[in-house]
């Protein structure tokens, strides 16, 4: 209930949509926002180590 | 004059090549031996982050899935009335976000290795048709909330479905049509064809580094115009 308070207070979810205009493409902010994660994590996936077993030393 | 009356059981191997079941079991066998269908070795280029989104993909599909089917014992209307209808209803929507992150991120990945080389063609096919087929599904998920917001949708859709002739039998208006499609028809073919992506990368296996196609290892399918690859 606490958390669900407190998500809620970040973004207000009651009213309509942000849209971006820009030329012929518009899109809702939280789109744009997803678009972004996507990228950030799809770059992420690339660049970060992924973790491996130690080889053991005989 | 006499009668063979003895059982005409033909067991030659013949006889057996003749029988479809016995030629789509040979076939299931030697297209998927159990060390290809459930294999505990992977090549050691398999070792990136960038490989794991297709089984994020498929985890969020049956979340998809599991929680639809929760949904469909109460009903489409049942998350109106009911905070327990509410949360497996944000579950099955949080579920389908999850499933086009993760897949879409799949499929920036396997577009970057160009992941079609070696004979993984429809590999590439099924992934993409299971993409699109996962498109109209949710747009049916959308028709199907009963709220203003499926009906704002199916109201401007209806325009755009009309205009390609579709719309003279695949009414977006017509609710009960849509949800048949949502809960029974697309469900049933993302499945099979995201099932029969998976046994695609089964059969070939993952697609090597651009770097290691030239060298491929041992395990791996050789792309197309390389040596033991198709020409």
């Amino acid at each position: 209930m606490l958390l669900g308070a407190l998500i809620g207070a970040l973004i207000n979810l009651n009213g309509s949509g942000t849209y971006i205009h820009w030329g012929f493409i518009q899109l809702s902010v939280a789109n744009f926002v997803v678009i972004i994660l996507m990228i950030v994590v799809f770059v992420l996936a690339i660049l970060l180590p992924f973790p491996r077993r130690r080889s053991r030393r005989q | 004059m006499t009668v063979d009356t003895a059982p005409t059981v033909d067991a030659s191997s013949d006889g057996e090549a003749r029988q479809w079941t016995a030629r789509v079991r040979h076939a299931a066998e030697s297209a998927f031996p159990p060390e290809r269908l459930l294999p505990d070795r992977q090549p050691a280029y398999m070792a990136s982050w960038i490989y794991i989104f297709g089984v994020l993909t498929v985890t969020s599909l049956a979340w998809v899935i599991i929680t639809g089917c929760v949904l469909a014992l109460m009903g489409p209307s049942w998350w109106h009335v009911s905070s327990t209808g509410h949360f497996f209803n944000s579950l099955h929507l949080w579920s389908v976000e999850a499933l086009f992150f993760f897949m879409v991120i799949h499929l920036w990945g396997k577009f970057f290795m160009a992941a079609w080389r070696g004979k993984r063609r429809l590999t590439w096919i099924t992934g993409v048709v299971s993409f699109v087929v996962s498109i109209g599904a949710a747009f049916t998920g959308y028709l199907s909330q009963q709220n203003f917001d499926s009906q704002w949708i199916s109201t401007q859709a209806k325009d755009g479905i009309n205009a390609t002739g579709a719309g003279a039998v695949w009414n977006v208006l017509n609710f009960g049509q849509m949800l048949m499609w949502h809960i029974v028809l697309l469900p049933i073919g993302v499945v099979l064809i995201a099932g029969l992506h998976v046994l695609m990368v089964r059969r070939r296996g993952i697609v090597p580094p651009f770097a290691d196609a030239r060298h491929p290892a041992p395990d791996s399918t050789p792309a197309d115009g390389e040596p033991g690859g198709a020409p």
